[in-house]
């Protein structure tokens, strides 16, 4: 079987159940698994809630290694959307062009780089660095920082060791808060600056609040974009034909970045706290207990999707939910969007091959189901 | 040519000329405000949802059940509801209106 076919684990139990019931740190979540139930719940804030205690709509939770609430995230409306208003013109600069030929210009580098003819490591050495870089751009500061991300690894607060690492957490929180002092002390045109100075209800954002929506930033735009941009490296590897598809129609681009979030789900699931008894897909949910919107089963629902466990690179409908839905749909998409559409055109108009050389699979352990995420390491050749 | 008006929220309106393509990629092409078109057209964003005028619900047609599925959880959704991008722009349009829900 090819290494970038990636198993579904849910299948049985969506189409049986809907729901499953998963063990997370004494805290259960209801795992809602088809896509029409995960939208539903997505889209119900009211009963589904975000603004739990700082931490718990993570799965894992992270209740025990995190006090600053994340924002926009963990707020629900009404207030949640005078936070995104302040950051929806900010999170859509990607469509620009300086933005475009700047992150473009970072993943030529990285092919050329990798072009050399080594070997090389892709989590490491290339989709790390490219991580790391192009967050630069989101954040409008210079590009030398990025250094000090690379520095930090793959997992700014995951070990292999613990799952939850309070260690490896507090070196990103106090990073940002020393950032967000120096923001203060000498204003530029930075996402820090911008959010210092922005306002809500007439008086400036809190420290403590932009502290929470850099942690969202920081946390929720690294593991998901370093699987993605591995992944689809991977797919690249073992089907050249669409390397050579991809270089003859690089409009087909926009369409495949879609399918590859569909099929790869970068982020597997996200949790929602019921504020009432009530249930879903005819499975009790008690009031105060989590639920978790399944981004991964959902995208390979078979009821919505035609053949959902191939990678179609143009599929045409392609309704899913990699980004989440509803009004906490991921604000870094469109960045996220420009760096696989970016990174499959430079790849296709540069390489033409790409050899796997060995590689370790990263598995995330969700109690009774065990889902491929991406990659611990790929070692690989481009020529 | 034919031409196809948008009406925004802000209650601009503007008249632009089509020949083929897609009511999303249209609105893009033209700079429409509340036309996003995130996902690249695959109905999976709903972020180029416009209330068709009435007079032309017939010839602009019905919504496909997985586009129905997605308007059924949009606030703004109505009878005359479609997202853009699943309409494919044809001769029969010339005049259309269309109001931009978002």
């Amino acid at each position: 079987m090819k290494k970038s076919n990636f198993k579904d684990p849910f299948k049985e139990q969506r189409e049986q159940q809907g729901t499953a019931k998963m063990d997370d740190q004494g805290d259960p979540v209801t795992m809602v698994l088809r896509l029409k139930d995960v939208r539903k719940c997505a889209h119900d804030w009211n009963r589904f809630r975000s603004g739990a205690t700082p931490g718990r709509i993570v799965v894992p939770s992270e209740v025990h290694i995190r006090g600053t609430r994340q924002i926009p995230f963990e707020v629900d409306p009404p207030l949640h959307k005078k936070y995104r208003d302040l950051m929806e013109d900010w999170f859509r600069r990607p469509l620009q062009e300086p933005y475009r030929s700047a992150l473009r210009a970072q993943i030529q580098e990285l092919v050329d780089h990798a072009l050399k003819g080594h070997r090389f490591e892709i989590v490491e050495d290339f989709a790390l660095p490219l991580q790391s870089k192009a967050l630069t751009l989101l954040l409008n500061i210079p590009l030398s920082e990025a250094e000090v991300w690379i520095s930090w690894g793959t997992h700014v607060f995951r070990s292999e060791e613990t799952k939850l690492d309070k260690e490896k957490a507090s070196i990103l929180y106090d990073y940002i808060d020393r950032k967000i002092e120096d923001a203060l002390a000498a204003p530029g045109e930075d996402l820090y600056s911008k959010l210092l100075t922005s306002e809500l209800d007439g008086r400036r954002l809190t420290k403590e609040e932009v502290k929470g929506v850099m942690i969202l930033t920081f946390a929720g735009g690294r593991d998901t974009i370093i699987n993605a941009v591995t992944n689809s490296l991977v797919y690249l590897a073992e089907h050249p034909e669409q390397l050579v598809n991809l270089r003859k129609h690089p409009e087909l681009a926009a369409r495949a970045v879609e399918e590859l979030i569909r099929y790869y789900s970068p982020l597997t699931h996200m949790g929602r706290v019921a504020s009432e008894d009530t249930s879903v897909c005819e499975h009790a949910v008690k009031s105060n207990t989590r639920i978790s919107l399944c981004w991964a089963s959902a995208n390979r629902d078979e009821s919505v999707f035609d053949r959902p466990d191939e990678v179609i690179l143009d599929r045409k409908m392609n309704p899913h939910v990699g980004f989440g839905f509803g009004h906490h749909k991921c604000l870094g998409a469109t960045h996220a969007r420009q760096v696989l559409m970016l990174l499959l055109q430079v790849v296709a108009e540069n390489v033409t091959t790409i050899e796997i050389e060995g590689l370790k699979e990263n598995i995330e352990d969700l109690d009774r189901f065990e889902r491929q995420v991406g990659f611990q390491h790929v070692w690989a050749r481009f020529q | 040519m034919i031409n196809i008006t948008f009406i925004t929220q802000a209650g601009e309106s503007k008249t632009v000329q089509a020949s083929s393509g897609t009511i999303m990629e249209l609105a893009r092409q033209h700079g429409i405000e509340g036309i996003d078109g995130d996902c690249g057209g695959v109905c999976s964003c709903a972020t180029c949802h416009v209330h068709v005028d009435p007079a032309f619900a017939e010839v602009v047609g019905e919504p496909s059940d997985i586009e129905k599925d997605m308007l059924e959880l949009d606030d703004h959704a109505d009878a005359y509801s479609r997202l853009g991008c699943q309409i494919e722009i044809e001769p029969s349009f010339d005049g259309l209106i269309l109001t931009v829900a978002n």
